[in-house]
């Protein structure tokens, strides 16, 4: 063959192995770390139940932390308006978490409960992560939810 | 009645950026010379009103008048002058401001410096910088104006939000901002070069030394960036692949393989339609970027208010500016000529590889930033792309890289000499076992042994490069300012690696319950809590922990992490940082727990944290040397040196 065309082979065929491989690996990265945003009665349905590490989002219930007097540990319930799902953290909470304000955890299931890893409670009194406010909205067309204001406000 | 003179300075600069579009590309296509010498006056004159706009806006903070909505919304009675200085591009409409004010120092910069380039060319460039500061000051102007007045007045303002109330804060915009907008001159290069048809290199080597400058800026924002991320955000991490930390990152990856491709392309000719095509999606990627953050399109701490039209215009901007060029380059690029042929074991093919990974590199954080939104445009459910996607793959494929690393410069282009090659592989991977053993005997876990075996064969390649033309080059001739621009990057990738590894490996976490008077240890230092008091600033008031932290017995810092509340009633975490060469000792105040006075605690003892962003300022300061080399600011490259020794030609510098 001639150099010069042996030589661009060579290449195109580096080329297309390298995307081939770069393909492969970005879909098994993205398998591997997709995490779903489920709410409490989204998850006591089922849904939830073929994801080993998920997303649980909906509303800190009044009344329901609970802190460990020993440890870091802290309990609390996580409702979206219809169903509720203990959660339970072990760590320093953000700034903004607080009862009756949105928040979502990640974590996985054990037992009945949701033993969280993460724990975001995003950006001012007023705000509600859009994501969470329209899974909300979508399991509650029937009930009147009090949520907060679902536009920016966020920084 | 002030602040309308910043919206009428707007339109005027509008006016000014249209006639430095128009005119001047007129010119180069019907050859007019009057047209032409339109371009430089014209940028003059944009700068001058785009100048006053900001001015104006500055003037309606530092005077705080809240009948301004956008100063109202940002700014508060009780904010120190520093923070509303920086507040004026503290969100959305004031950093397009920024966004076109850095543009046009651009823009004047180029047609001051331009004086070497063949007026079309110059006009050209002008002509495309000038269509770019259209589109965005029409988005100013219709969706984003800054001036919009709140009648009645209020008698306060809302605040700046306090997680941008810090002094990393007050630069790392413009400097993020100098990146992704120098990366326009670059775009504008490319396309004046396809439309003139000239694609010979000379354009390349004119682009040079602006993308270096461009890539400098982009490379200390993101560094910025991160420092700033960790000591304001309370969670001591340095990079969490947020999208929005993904939207300069994407640039940057693709800045990093254009500035590569760039020196085969002016040295060699080869590479010319790639790094037409780089030069494009560059600019494009950082017009995403300025998509992703501003629209609000993804949830994030930096996502401000979302309104549609924003994101549509954006969406049309982008679609005109990517599909107008990609138009462009289908019908130009056909026509570029191959470079000069070279071996595969050459210069050009390590670029190559390289050029392939960071592009792959950046096509993978594209996909996982953007797969949450085609997920909800699909309706595949809700979706977060998690940390581990970005991090495992950027080493995978970022791994190849630098493993080439110390390869580039002695690999000469054309044809490399294997057994060199070889004898660098030798020196290199000689040292960096010795480095491994080092490690492992001192106890380091994989993380820490792959850091400094990967900082050895770095540092030991730019080293033997430095030597050898210590030893080889004529003196005088040793050192260009390309080339130890070249070294001074490439060594700080090799302090990067090893910072960002090591801290990796051998920080010690702990969020831990301390009541006053208590001690935790952590690594090898003992963190006293003394308890917490509260104190004032100018527009807070914070709990203020005390920890007092020795080391064998001896006081090595005290440290006062807070916990501010801001006058608008936003909560915010202020970390302590106790800074080292070595280590770092890091303390944030989680809450109170129970009513003794004991609070949650984040506790670390981080090693060599400072390494990694150092090692980011030395790739800074590499692309800023490379930009100031004398030879790209000749006119015209000829008489090209007789090659000298037979190993080494004098113009066979930096990649």
């Amino acid at each position: 063959m001639h150099p010069v065309r042996k030589r661009r082979l060579i290449f195109v065929g580096l080329i297309l192995g390298a995307v081939a491989l770069a393909t492969g690996a970005v879909v098994y990265g993205l398998q591997k770390n997709m995490n779903y945003l489920f709410t409490p009665s989204q998850v006591l349905a089922g849904r939830a139940a073929d994801y080993r590490t998920f997303r649980l989002g909906g509303m800190v219930e009044n009344g329901s932390i609970v802190r460990d007097p020993h440890s870091l540990k802290v309990d609390f319930t996580v409702t979206d308006g219809d169903r509720t799902l203990p959660v339970e953290y072990t760590g320093i909470l953000p700034d903004l978490f607080r009862a009756n304000q949105a928040v979502i955890t990640t974590g996985r299931m054990q037992g009945g409960t949701f033993v969280a890893s993460e724990v975001l409670a995003k950006h001012s009194a007023t705000y509600m992560p859009k994501e969470l406010a329209e899974a909300m909205a979508k399991a509650h067309a029937k009930h009147h939810v009090v949520m907060p204001a679902t536009a920016g406000g966020a920084p | 009645m002030i602040p309308e003179l910043g919206e009428v300075a707007l339109i005027l600069a509008l006016l000014l950026a249209l006639v430095q579009c128009v005119l001047p590309l007129l010119g180069a296509w019907r050859n007019n010379a009057a047209l032409m010498a339109v371009a430089r006056p014209a940028a003059a004159g944009q700068f001058v009103f785009v100048a006053l706009s900001f001015a104006v806006l500055t003037w309606a903070f530092m005077t705080q008048d809240f009948s301004v909505a956008y100063v109202a919304q940002n700014s508060n009675l009780s904010l120190p002058w520093y923070y509303r200085f920086s507040a004026v591009w503290g969100a959305h409409e004031g950093s397009l401001l920024l966004w076109i004010l850095i543009l046009n120092v651009w823009t004047v910069a180029l047609a001051a410096f331009s004086g070497h380039l063949p007026p079309k060319f110059a006009a050209r460039v002008l002509g495309v910088l000038g269509f770019v500061s259209v589109g965005f000051l029409l988005f100013t102007l219709f969706t984003s104006s800054p001036f919009g007045r709140l009648l009645p007045a209020p008698s306060n303002g809302m605040d700046l939000n306090p997680v941008l109330q810090d002094p990393g804060l007050i630069i790392h915009p413009p400097m993020l901002y100098m990146g992704y907008v120098g990366f326009s001159v670059a775009f504008a290069f490319a396309i004046a070069a396809l439309l003139g048809g000239a694609l010979d290199d000379d354009w390349v080597r004119w682009a040079r030394p602006w993308t270096n400058f461009a890539w400098a800026f982009l490379t200390a924002g993101i560094v910025l960036g991160s420092w700033w991320s960790y000591a304001e955000l309370g969670w001591g991490g340095w990079w969490f692949w947020d999208p929005v930390e993904n939207a300069s990152f994407m640039p940057w990856l693709i800045g990093t393989a254009l500035i590569h491709a760039q020196a085969v392309t002016e040295k060699r000719g080869g590479l010319r339609a790639w790094t037409l095509l780089l030069s494009i999606f560059a600019f494009s990627l950082s017009l995403l970027g300025t998509f992703l953050v501003r629209s609000g399109v993804l949830t994030s701490v930096h996502a401000f208010a979302s309104d549609p039209r924003r994101g549509v215009y954006i969406l049309i901007f982008l679609g005109v500016v990517v599909g107008g060029s990609l138009l462009i380059y289908a019908l130009r690029a056909p026509k570029v000529a191959g470079g000069k042929p070279f071996a595969l074991l050459s210069r050009e093919t390590l670029i190559v590889i390289g050029n392939l990974m960071l592009t792959a590199a950046a096509a993978m954080v594209l996909i996982g930033t953007l797969y949450p939104l085609v997920g909800d445009a699909f309706h595949l459910g809700r979706v977060s792309v998690g940390p581990p996607y970005f991090g495992s793959l950027f080493i995978l494929l970022m791994a190849p890289v630098v493993l080439l690393i110390p390869f580039g410069p002695f690999a000469r282009w054309g044809k490399a000499d294997g057994t060199a090659l070889g004898r660098v592989l030798l020196i290199a991977g000689a040292t960096a076992l010795f480095g491994g053993v080092l490690a492992f005997v001192l106890g380091g876990d994989a993380r820490a042994i792959l850091g400094t075996v990967a900082a050895c064969y770095v540092g030991a390649g730019v080293v033997l490069y430095a030597r050898k033309r210590w030893r080889e080059a004529p003196a005088g001739r040793r050192y260009p300012a390309e080339m130890v621009g070249m070294l001074v990057a490439h060594a700080g990738v090799g302090v990067f690696l090893a910072g960002a590894l090591l801290t990796t490996a051998l920080s010690v976490e702990r969020d831990v319950r301390l009541d006053p008077g208590q001690s935790q240890r952590i690594g090898a230092y003992d963190f006293r809590f003394e308890g917490v008091h509260e104190v004032r600033g100018p527009n807070w008031t914070a709990q203020q922990g005390r920890l007092t932290v020795l080391h064998d017995g001896a006081v090595v810092a005290v440290m006062h992490p807070q916990k501010r509340v801001y006058s608008g009633g936003q909560v915010q975490t202020e970390a302590a940082v106790s800074a080292g060469a070595m280590r770092d000792l890091y303390v944030a105040l989680g809450e109170p727990l129970g009513n003794h006075g004991a609070w949650a605690l984040r506790l670390y003892d981080k090693p060599f944290v400072r390494w990694l962003w150092f090692g980011g300022l030395m790739m800074m300061l590499g692309g800023f040397i490379t930009s100031g080399d004398r030879r790209f600011r000749a006119r015209r490259m000829r008489a090209m040196p007789v090659p000298g020794t037979a190993t080494l030609a004098p113009r066979e510098s930096a990649a």
